[in-house]
């Protein structure tokens, strides 16, 4: 059953605590930006589109809600996810080499076929910068990650890096039909009338 | 470079001084300070955590293991070897050691239109799961598996029943259908308030039979207590399990894919989400008293260092708590068995509920089969996983499940557990300790509830409000 051309996948984001990756999606889902975004609380359910050529793929994005301030993200999280984003911050050495324990963890837990993505955030901090592009480039290249630089702030690179995971999910694959299906409200009396 | 350091928000700030309740020798666990500190990520003390912070309590919820789910959890097979087999390593048949299976530790199926449905809806938890119908509900008579008739049409059908009974029987479900408590032309001269359960089966003529799968696999009582009770409420069960049944047509119950550890998972992250702290792998070694006997906070110590946090309320599973605190209730014996077949008699059914009742094999209590299979993405591919249960009623508990593992057939793994039920001594409104019940051996999760619904009424003083509006649409964020 191909619906339509549009695609649904589940992009969970992962790395350490404050390197931005609330600050992503807002720029992505809503296209706005806060100095001092309160560490993620409320929200973390976000959904967006991309317009490809061929097909609309429609992003589910779950967001860490604080779980991974002790490494304390359920099995649920991972589950499903057809792509990820490892977020890390340029000015902040420490959460580069964050990022790379949560690609490992992501490749333990995750799908095996889970697209991820590294962002180096923060990247109009250029004077505090402490992660050369170089060394993450490299290190993205022999794991076969995505890599881009980013910023929430500026805008930069937020939506191509999002519009470069929609190009490489397979899009083509039948989704496997499913009948699982998520608890509604229960309807008020429905089909025919039995007795 | 410490502006983001995510410490509550409140950047720039120095450093706060150390507070006066911290001991000497001790540094803050977490961020020291919390309304509700929760212990255990079993479902209810997830439940509880989502439920609070959703208040806006400032929440901190801890686990020794490193795994969600407590005592409820879903294991994948390193895992279920790890508790049950220390040292072996799965057998290699059954499947990939950590993808392929979710094992329940307690097996129990939500009804669909239960209370924990209602929360679950309630709090939209809902969006993080996905669930898929239980193929069947079963009944045992005489040593064969029967289909649990539910609709006037089953009833007809069914083989439990000679053909008068079928009528007769059937005459009873119509009149539930139609029963509404409000409504007093519905009662057709029947004061269920009063009458007990076994008058109104008796005024049905129902027989013995009839009267012990209708009060044990559709009421879902487990014993004959009820029998001498107003009627009312075991109607009120057996119009739940109908009604739940058809909500999704094969039988009243639904299971979550990957396993029953998606349910605290789901309002672990709820909590999360209204800025609850989880650590998982947190040696809580004690819970601390001020010298009148109220808990103020807990201890765990890591890396070497004793760390400490304070709450107005502590609340968690019973393995938590000091000894003394809680008593145990009974006991209920558990095997789980892994197989490479359905059971015979269902239809190849890849997910039932089974009911043996207690007088079909001579015991008070039931005994409960679960089993759920490949089709949840819980087993690896033509794999089922089958849990028997029971309580326990003599001193030789595996030989109590007997009538279960003869109904199986053939197991590939069998793991047995047999555990005290526990209850809190105290309510804890006095010492500000909430502990939750041991889970019994029902195979759904309404006892469960009615406990979720009991602790949350003694920490915030309210009921639970269940009445959950159909009216509003969830929306995003």
């Amino acid at each position: 059953m191909s619906s339509g051309r549009v695609c649904h996948f589940k992009l969970v984001l992962l790395g350490d605590t404050a390197v931005g990756k609330s600050c992503l999606v807002v720029r992505f889902v809503r296209d706005e930006f806060f100095e001092y975004q309160e560490p993620t609380i409320g929200a973390a359910f976000l959904t967006q589109k991309v317009q490809l050529d061929d097909a609309t793929v429609k992003f589910e994005i779950w967001d860490t809600a604080g779980q991974e301030r002790y490494r304390s993200l359920a099995p649920m999280y991972y589950r499903g996810a057809a792509a990820a984003i490892v977020v890390y911050d340029v000015t902040n050495k420490e959460s580069f080499n964050g990022a790379k324990s949560w690609v490992k963890e992501l490749q333990r837990r995750g799908d095996p076929n889970v697209i991820i993505a590294l962002a180096g955030n923060k990247a109009d901090l250029e004077h505090r910068r402490q992660v050369q592009s170089e060394e993450a480039r490299l290190y993205a290249e022999d794991n076969g990650l995505i890599h881009m630089e980013t910023s929430a702030k500026s805008a930069q690179n937020v939506k191509s890096i999002f519009v470069e995971i929609a190009q490489k999910l397979p899009k083509a694959t039948v989704q496997p039909e499913r009948e699982a299906f998520p608890i509604m409200r229960p309807r008020t009396e429905q089909k025919s009338g039995c007795c | 470079m410490a502006e983001h350091e995510g410490k509550g928000g409140d950047g720039g700030e120095v450093p706060a001084p150390r507070p006066d309740w911290l001991p000497d020798g001790c540094e803050m666990l977490a961020d020291g300070e919390y309304d509700a500190i929760v212990m255990g990520t079993g479902l209810k003390e997830a439940i509880m955590s989502g439920l609070l912070s959703t208040l806006g309590m400032k929440v901190l919820h801890v686990d020794r293991n490193n795994y969600y789910g407590g005592e409820c959890a879903s294991l994948n097979l390193t895992n279920l070897y790890n508790k049950f087999r220390p040292g072996q390593p799965p057998a290699p048949e059954l499947g990939h050691p950590t993808r392929d299976y979710n094992v329940d530790l307690i097996p129990k199926f939500l009804m669909a239109n239960g209370n924990l449905v209602k929360m679950l809806l309630m709090t939209k938890v809902t969006r993080y799961l996905e669930f898929k119908t239980v193929d069947g509900s079963y009944v045992v008579k005489g040593g064969k598996i029967n289909k649990v008739p539910a609709t006037p049409d089953e009833a007809l059908r069914t083989s439990l029943m000679g053909i008068f009974e079928k009528r007769r029987f059937r005459n009873f479900l119509q009149y539930l259908a139609g029963y509404d408590e409000q409504q007093p032309d519905t009662f057709k001269g029947r004061d269920l308030r009063r009458m007990t359960m076994l008058q109104l089966y008796e005024d049905f003529g129902l027989d013995e039979n009839t009267q012990s799968f209708t009060g044990h696999a559709m009421a879902l009582q487990r014993d004959d207590t009820y029998l001498h009770k107003p009627a009312l409420e075991t109607i009120k069960s057996i119009q739940l399990y109908v009604r739940s049944l058809e909500r999704y047509g094969k039988s009243p119950y639904i299971y979550p894919m990957y396993g029953l550890g998606g349910l605290p998972e789901g309002f672990s992250r709820l909590c999360a989400i209204h800025g609850g702290t989880f650590m998982l792998q947190c040696p809580v070694e004690e819970v601390l008293f001020d010298d009148s006997g109220v808990a103020w906070g807990i201890k765990a110590t890591m890396d070497g260092v004793p760390q400490v946090a304070k709450a107005t309320m502590l609340i968690g599973d019973p393995s938590y708590f000091p000894s003394r605190m809680v008593k145990p209730t009974g006991m209920v014996a558990r095997s789980i068995c892994i197989m490479d077949h359905p059971f015979n008699g269902t239809n190849d059914a890849e997910s039932t509920q089974i009911i043996i009742p207690g007088r079909q094999v001579n015991r008070h209590n039931d005994i409960y089969v679960c089993m759920v299979s490949f089709s949840h993405c819980v087993a690896s591919p033509g794999k089922y996983v089958a849990i028997a249960s029971t309580t326990v009623e003599t001193s030789d508990p595996l030989a109590e499940l007997a009538p279960a593992f003869e109904l199986l057939g053939p197991v590939m793994e069998r793991f047995d557990d047999v555990s005290n039920t526990l209850t809190p001594v105290e309510d804890g409104t006095a010492d500000r300790c909430f502990i939750s019940e041991s889970y019994d051996a029902t195979s759904h999760f309404e006892t469960t509830a009615a406990d979720v619904q009991s602790l949350y009424e003694r920490v915030t003083g309210q009921k639970m409000d269940l009445s959950i509006d159909p009216e509003v649409e969830q929306e995003e964020g």
